[in-house]
C-alpha cells in the first residue's frame, strides 16, 4: 500500500546540489538565485513596485479629469501619463504576474523540483526588470506619449521627436524576450516534467491555463516584437513601413499591433480564469463543475483569440465582409467564456461555500467579468461599436475585462498561496475590508464611464467643458480613490503578516493540488519524494490514504466545511 | 450627494447612445436597445444565479457538498443555448445594417423641395452605396488639431471646424486625414469613422428638417475627434450645422463672396506694397 504511494522508479530531474547555506540564504542569493520559487517571489515584488507606479498614474489621470477644465496636468504631461499607465499596467504588471505565480506555482502543482531550464528563467526575470527600468528611465528625459499602443504616423518621428517611443521599443524588446524564453520554459516543464500519472486530464486547471498563456506569448510576442522593429527603423533608420508619405500604411502597424494585442489580452485574463478554477473547488468543498470542458475552453478561447483582431479597427476603413467576419469570429468566442462562468457558478451550486478573502475575490471577479463579456457583445456589433469606439464605454469595457478578472484574480491568488509562500497566513478581516473598498471602489469608478461614452466623451481626452460629463467624471475619481484604499490595506495586511501572521502549517485551506503537499514555504528543490497522481485531486487522495493507513480519523472530512 | 447621483437620470447618454440628428443614428440605437433588452436578461440571470448559489450554499456546520464532477447534458444545453443568442443577434444586426451603413435617399431636391420617398428595401454593400436622387459630399480633412471641410462646386469653398448643410440632404463625407490618425465623430449623427492618411473613409447622415426648431434658422450637432492625435487631442472640436435649403445657399453665397472680397482685397494690398516698394526703388 504505501510503496504506491511513493514512487520512485521514474528519473527525477535532478536540480543544482546547494552544499552552502551562504548561496541560499543572504542578500546575494537574490541576484544568483536559480531557484524557480524565488524568481517567482523576484516577480511578484516587482509587480509589486510597478503596479503601485501604474495604479499613481492612473489615479493622477482620475485627478485630472474630476472637474471640468481642470489644470493640473498639461497636455503633453497627460498623454504621458496615459502612455505609462496602460503600458505599465499591461507590460509590466499582468503579464508578468502571472509569469510570477506560474514561476513559484507550476514546478509545485505538478511535482517537479524546479522548471525545465533554471538559469534561462532567471535570465527571464532579469530582462522584464531592465525593460521595466528603460521605460521608467525614459522618466528623467521624456516618458512616451503616443498611446500604450502607439499608433502610427503620431507614434513617428515626424510628430513624436523625444526618445520616449523608443525607451517604449526597447520596454517591449526586453520584457516580450522575457515573456518569450518564460513561456518556452514553462511549456517545457509542463510537457516533460509532471508527476507521475498525471495526465493531461489531472493536470490542475491553472497549469492548463498557464499552458495555453505560454503558447499565446510565443505566437504574440514574437510578432510584436517584429512588429515594434519595424517602428524603431520607421523612426531612426530611414525606412517607410508605416509612413504614408513614403508609401508605407497607417493601418499595416494596426494590424499588426492588434494581431498581438488581442491574444494580449487572452495572455492576461486565461491564467486569472485558472485561478478561479483553483480556488473555487476548493472553498466549495466540490470538485470543479466539467473539468473537461474548462480546459478545452481555454483551448478554444486562445485558438479564436487569433482571429478576432481587427474588432478593434471597426471604424477604419474595411469592407463590410471583413467586418461582419470579425464580429462573428468575436461573438463565437463569447461561447467558451459562457462556458467557463457556467461551470464556475455550478461549481458553487450545492457546495458548502466558505467566504474567505480569496474567494469572495474569486467570486467578485467573476461577477465583475461577467459585466465586461457582455459589454464586449455591444462593441462586437460593428455598427454599435462605431458609436461606441474610442469612448469612455470602450474604457470602463475593458477595466471590467482586464481589472475584474486579471487584478481581481490576482489579489485573490496572493491570498490563497501567500501561506505557502512564506508560512504564514493574511489576516482575513484585513482581507474582507480590501475586498469591500475594491469591489465597491471598482464599480464606483468603472459602472459609470459607460454612460461618460454613451454621451459621448471619447478617451483621452485631457479635458473637457462643463456638462453631463461633469457628474459622471466625479463620480468615477471618488471610486478610483476607493481602489487605492483598497490596495493600500492590502500592502498593510501583507505587511503585516510577514511578522506577524499566524503560522499557516502546509496546507491550511484542505487544498486539493500537490503545492500543498510541501511544507510551507517550501524547501529548495521542492518534494524529497513526488507522489503518484491519481486524479485531478491528488492531495484528497493523499489525505484518504493517510486515514486508511494510520486508521485514525482525520479531523477535516473532505466535503466538508473547515471550520476555523 | 443623493442630488448628485440622482442628477444623470434625467439625461439621455445614461443608458444608451446618442441620436436623433440622422437615421442612421436612430438605427443604432435601436440595434442597441435590443441588444440591451437582451444582454440585460442574461445579465440579471448570471448575477442573481452567481449570487444565490454563494449565499444559498454558504459554509454551514453539519452540511456537506455534493460531489459531482460534472453534467454533460447541462453543459451541451448551455452551449447550445449561448450559441443561438448570439445566431439571434447577428441576424438582427444585419436587418439593421442595410439602414446604417447605406445612405438614405436626400428628402428634398437641390432646390429644397420635398421629394417623394420610396418604401426600398436596402442592403449591406462592400462599399458605400450612393442614394438614388440628389446627395451632395464634403470631404472631410483631419489635421492636428482642427477639421477641414471642402464642400461641393466649382467655388472650392473650405470651412474649418463648422461644417454646414442643408437638412434634409444626404450629405456623404469622404473622410481623410493629412497628418495622423483622427476619428470624426458626431455622437448624434450616428457612428464614428477614423481618419487614416493615405485612405478615405465612408460615412453619411441626413439632418431631418424638424430637427431645426421652430422660429429658428439653424440646428447644431457638436463632437470632437475621438482618436488620440496629440497633445491638442481635446481641443479638435467639430460642429455641424443645419440649415433650410434656402438660407444655407444664402450662407454659401455669402460665404463665396466672402472670401472672394477678402482674396481682391489680400490681392490690392499686395499691389500697392509692390508699387510703393517700386517707387520706393525708383525714387532712389
Amino acid at each position: 500500500m504505501s510503496d504506491q504511494t511513493h514512487t520512485l522508479g521514474r528519473p527525477q530531474i535532478i536540480a543544482r546540489a546547494v552544499d552552502n547555506p551562504d548561496k541560499t540564504r543572504g542578500w546575494a542569493s537574490w541576484f544568483t538565485t536559480t531557484d524557480h520559487k524565488k524568481i517567482g517571489i523576484m516577480y511578484l515584488a516587482t509587480v509589486l513596485v510597478f503596479f503601485i507606479l501604474g495604479g499613481v498614474e492612473a489615479l493622477l489621470i482620475r485627478t485630472q479629469l474630476a472637474v471640468p477644465d481642470n489644470t493640473l496636468l498639461t497636455p503633453e504631461r497627460y498623454n504621458q501619463i496615459l502612455t505609462m499607465h496602460g503600458t505599465t499596467m499591461i507590460f509590466l504588471v499582468v503579464v508578468p504576474v502571472w509569469a510570477g505565480f506560474a514561476n513559484y506555482l507550476l514546478p509545485l502543482m505538478i511535482g517537479a523540483r524546479d522548471v525545465a531550464f533554471p538559469r534561462l528563467n532567471a535570465w527571464s526575470y532579469w530582462m522584464y526588470l531592465f525593460g521595466g527600468l528603460a521605460l521608467y528611465g525614459s522618466m528623467l528625459y521624456s516618458p512616451p506619449e503616443a498611446g500604450w499602443f502607439s499608433y502610427v504616423p503620431l507614434s513617428l518621428k515626424q510628430y513624436s521627436g523625444t526618445n520616449g517611443q523608443e525607451a517604449w521599443i526597447y520596454m517591449v524588446h526586453l520584457t516580450g524576450l522575457a515573456s518569450i524564453l518564460g513561456a518556452i520554459n514553462f511549456i517545457a516543464t509542463i510537457h516533460n516534467m509532471r508527476a507521475p500519472g498525471m495526465g493531461w486530464g489531472r493536470m490542475p486547471l491553472f497549469v492548463w491555463t498557464i499552458l495555453i498563456y505560454a503558447y499565446l506569448i510565443i505566437v504574440a510576442l514574437t510578432s510584436l516584437a517584429a512588429t515594434v522593429t519595424m517602428l524603431l527603423l520607421d523612426r531612426n533608420f530611414g525606412t517607410g513601413f508605416f509612413d504614408p508619405a513614403q508609401g508605407g500604411s497607417a493601418l499595416l502597424w494596426q494590424h499588426l499591433f492588434w494581431f498581438f494585442g488581442h491574444p494580449e489580452v487572452y495572455i492576461l485574463v486565461l491564467p486569472a480564469f485558472g485561478v478561479f478554477s483553483e480556488i473555487l473547488p476548493v472553498f466549495a468543498r466540490k470538485p470543479i463543475f466539467g473539468y473537461k470542458a474548462i480546459a478545452a475552453a481555454t483551448v478554444g478561447i486562445a485558438f479564436l483569440g487569433m482571429l478576432v483582431w481587427a474588432h478593434h479597427m471597426f471604424a477604419t476603413p474595411m469592407s463590410t465582409t471583413v467586418l461582419a467576419f470579425f464580429m462573428l469570429m468575436s461573438f463565437v468566442i463569447a461561447v467558451p467564456t459562457g462556458v467557463k462562468i457556467f461551470n464556475w457558478i455550478a461549481t458553487l451550486w450545492r457546495g458548502t461555500v466558505e467566504w474567505t478573502t480569496a474567494l469572495l475575490y474569486c467570486v467578485g471577479g467573476i461577477a465583475t467579468f461577467t459585466m465586461g463579456g457582455i459589454t464586449g457583445i455591444f462593441l462586437a456589433v460593428f455598427p454599435i461599436d462605431w458609436q461606441l469606439t474610442d469612448t469612455y464605454f470602450v474604457v470602463a469595457h475593458f477595466h471590467y475585462t482586464a481589472f475584474g478578472a486579471s487584478a481581481f484574480a490576482m489579489v485573490a491568488a496572493l491570498y490563497f498561496w501567500w501561506p505557502k509562500m512564506t508560512g504564514r497566513m493574511l489576516s482575513e478581516k484585513v482581507g474582507k475590508l480590501g475586498f469591500a473598498l475594491m469591489f465597491i471602489g471598482f464599480h464606483m469608478t468603472f459602472l459609470i464611464q459607460h454612460s461618460a461614452g454613451l454621451s459621448g466623451m471619447p478617451r483621452r481626452i485631457y479635458e473637457y467643458s462643463e456638462s453631463d460629463w461633469t457628474v459622471y467624471n466625479f463620480i468615477s475619481t471618488i471610486g478610483s480613490f476607493m481602489i487605492a484604499l483598497s490596495v493600500a490595506v492590502t500592502v498593510a495586511g501583507v505587511v503585516w503578516s510577514l511578522k506577524r501572521g499566524a503560522i499557516a502549517g502546509p496546507d491550511p485551506w484542505k487544498a486539493n493540488t500537490l503545492e500543498w503537499f510541501t511544507p510551507s514555504p517550501p524547501p529548495e528543490n521542492n518534494f524529497d519524494v513526488v507522489p503518484r497522481v491519481r486524479s485531478v485531486e491528488p492531495m484528497k487522495d493523499i489525505r484518504r490514504e493517510i486515514e486508511q493507513r494510520t486508521k485514525t480519523e482525520q479531523r477535516y472530512k473532505s466535503g466538508q466545511p473547515l471550520m476555523r | 450627494m443623493a442630488a448628485l447621483l440622482a442628477a444623470p437620470a434625467a439625461k439621455a447618454g445614461l443608458l444608451f447612445p446618442e441620436a436623433g440628428g440622422s437615421p442612421n443614428a436612430d438605427s443604432i440605437k435601436t440595434l442597441y436597445i435590443m441588444v440591451f433588452i437582451l444582454a440585460l436578461f442574461i445579465f440579471v440571470g448570471v448575477e442573481a444565479t452567481l449570487l444565490w448559489a454563494l449565499f444559498r450554499f454558504k459554509a454551514k456546520k453539519g452540511r456537506t457538498a455534493a460531489q459531482i464532477h460534472g453534467n454533460t447534458k447541462l453543459e451541451v444545453g448551455w452551449t447550445v443555448g449561448a450559441f443561438l443568442i448570439l445566431i439571434f443577434i447577428t441576424f438582427f444586426t444585419f436587418i439593421k445594417l442595410g439602414d446604417i451603413k447605406d445612405p438614405k435617399p436626400s428628402l428634398i431636391d437641390e432646390n429644397g423641395n420635398q421629394v417623394a420617398q420610396t418604401d426600398m428595401v436596402q442592403y449591406a454593400a462592400t462599399n458605400q452605396s450612393v442614394p438614388d436622387g440628389p446627395s451632395m459630399t464634403i470631404e472631410v480633412n483631419g489635421q492636428q488639431y482642427v477639421w477641414r471641410y471642402l464642400y461641393p462646386g466649382q467655388d472650392q469653398l473650405l470651412t474649418y471646424t463648422d461644417m454646414v448643410v442643408p437638412v434634409g440632404m444626404t450629405v456623404l463625407l469622404d473622410i481623410t486625414a493629412d497628418d495622423v490618425v483622427h476619428s470624426w465623430w458626431i455622437p448624434k449623427l450616428g457612428g464614428k469613422m477614423d481618419a487614416v492618411p493615405g485612405y478615405t473613409n465612408k460615412l453619411w447622415f441626413r439632418i431631418p428638417p424638424d430637427a431645426i426648431p421652430e422660429g429658428q434658422k439653424q440646428v447644431v450637432f457638436e463632437g470632437q475627434c475621438a482618436e488620440l492625435c496629440g497633445r491638442n487631442h481635446a481641443n479638435m472640436y467639430g460642429r455641424v450645422i443645419g440649415m433650410r435649403m434656402a438660407d444655407y445657399k444664402k450662407w454659401y453665397a455669402d460665404k463665396v463672396q466672402q472670401l472672394k472680397t477678402a482674396e481682391t482685397n489680400v490681392a490690392e494690398q499686395q499691389k500697392k506694397l509692390t508699387d510703393n516698394q517700386q517707387s520706393a526703388e525708383g525714387g532712389e
